[in-house]
């Protein structure tokens, strides 16, 4: 048999993905970790003096939040019903930067956790600076600021 | 008398046996149907060590000693030690045999590393250069995951067609003593690459191999499906599983219900484990607990184990490379 044919059969023999249901789980436990964010919100808001403070404030406990879940070893059980909805906000950007420094501090905090802390939050950080620069770059351009 | 037959099928006619055996499974796989098949299940996944690679190291050593302890044998009487397992450098096996004065032959067979070293050992007892080898191997699900995909706690999303790595540690000496199922036949399998990259699904991947193996070995032994009781796959998962039986149909092979998957069986139902399990210790701890109870207890008189592996790395994947895979057979009789 070629390649290719077998490749097509075992095209044809896949499981299905369960999208709907993996869909109404990311849209739920992704919307709660957001309303969380926003009562948290409300709250700071009390207090700081500024909405960039509040949002700050908010920023960082949803964060602790993340890293507190993944030490606790619930976060990537969350994420494996949750998909997206649990790795798209910030809860889930903590949860790569621990889970990795979790991992590799077994081979030392230097060379073993310094190094490998983001590994997988290394790309997203990358990436977003680099639209962040190319997406200011277009508003210059078009606010004819250059 | 040549000791081959057919193309690549060995034929081991002075009888080595299983002689004793040592089965060790963490939790996970001790909360499966297959409890009662295993010597030992562990009571944590760390036997008390600071990091898994030290655990899996530790249960393959404690995997060797209980089988020389069953065996009533000192390590000084064995002629070759064959071991392998799933870390770069095979590094939990050469740590292992550090600890033992015996001629170590390291081998790297991914999920088929058991079956490899079962076929090498009874070459090595038939051809008269030893008269007692110990064979090993083990892997552990966090070591596992480390090497070959994430973070252990990352944040991932699981797909139906992939498989866990199993827990666990074996360990078994051949001999020419007078018990344990004797090991008639090995045949050696050819890597086969069909081309598929997906390391989520790697029992499609390895399907094809432990197709071609299963035809080889049919075609030199003059056998059929129905002549074993039991075809044991090792690490197909249920995907795979699924494939083996589509490529064996399209050839008109019959006796297809005799076939059986430790990969598939080892966890049960509700255990949240995708397609099953995987990794060098699950065809190993199901073929020296579940299969050799079989034919303990006459449930089976002859079964054909092929153990399949996946030979990529974390590195081939991210550049791109297709998936080659093995599948190696042993024959067990009663």
């Amino acid at each position: 048999m070629q390649p290719k044919e077998y490749q097509q059969l075992v095209q044809e023999n896949l499981p299905p993905r369960p999208i709907a249901k993996n869909m109404l789980w990311a849209f739920f436990v992704g919307g709660l970790i957001c309303a969380l964010g926003q009562v948290v919100l409300n709250i700071a808001k009390s207090f700081e003096r500024t909405k960039n403070e509040a949002a700050a404030v908010t920023l960082a406990a949803m964060i602790l939040l993340g890293t507190i879940l993944t030490a606790l070893g619930v976060y990537d059980e969350i994420a494996e019903k949750a998909g997206a909805g649990a790795t798209v906000p910030i809860t889930g950007f903590a949860n790569t930067v621990t889970s990795a420094a979790m991992d590799f501090r077994r081979e030392g905090f230097l060379l073993g956790m310094g190094a490998k802390m983001f590994v997988i939050a290394g790309p997203v950080i990358v990436y977003g600076i680099l639209s962040g620069f190319v997406v200011a770059l277009i508003k210059s351009l078009v606010l004819g600021l250059l | 008398m040549s000791n081959r037959i057919g193309r690549r099928t060995l034929v081991f006619s002075k009888g080595p046996r299983i002689t004793s055996r040592y089965t060790l499974v963490g939790p996970r796989e001790g909360r499966g149907p297959h409890a009662l098949d295993f010597h030992e299940i562990m009571g944590d996944d760390t036997l008390g060590q600071k990091t898994a690679e030290k655990t899996e190291r530790l249960m393959l050593e404690i995997a060797i000693a209980k089988t020389l302890e069953q065996h009533g044998t000192e390590v000084h009487d064995l002629q070759f030690l064959i071991a392998g397992d799933l870390l770069n450098q095979i590094t939990t096996s050469n740590l292992a045999a550090s600890t033992h004065a015996v001629p170590f032959i390291g081998i790297y067979g991914a999920c088929s590393t058991f079956a490899e070293a079962l076929g090498l050992a009874a070459v090595l007892l038939q051809g008269d250069f030893a008269d007692q080898v110990m064979v090993g191997t083990a892997s552990h699900y966090q070591t596992a995951e480390r090497q070959f995909r994430y973070p252990i706690e990352l944040n991932v999303q699981h797909l139906a067609t992939n498989q866990v790595t199993v827990t666990g540690a074996a360990a078994a000496i051949l001999s020419f003593a007078d018990r344990g199922p004797h090991l008639t036949h090995a045949t050696f399998g050819q890597v086969v690459d069909m081309g598929l990259k997906d390391p989520q699904d790697m029992g499609s991947a390895m399907a094809p191999a432990a197709f071609q193996t299963i035809k080889d070995h049919l075609a030199d032994t003059g056998r059929s499906l129905e002549d074993y009781d039991i075809v044991f796959t090792g690490d197909l998962g249920k995907q795979g599983s699924k494939m083996l039986r589509v490529l064996l149909e399209r050839e008109n092979y019959t006796g297809l219900e005799r076939l059986q998957d430790g990969g598939s069986r080892i966890f049960g139902p509700g255990q949240a484990v995708g397609a099953g399990g995987s990794g060098a210790a699950c065809i190993a701890v199901m073929t020296l607990g579940y299969i050799l109870n079989c034919l303990e207890s006459a449930k089976a008189k002859r079964v054909l184990v092929v153990a399949t592996g996946a030979l990529l790395s974390a590195l081939t994947v991210l550049q791109g490379e297709s998936i080659p895979c093995i599948a190696h057979a042993v024959v067990l009789e009663q």
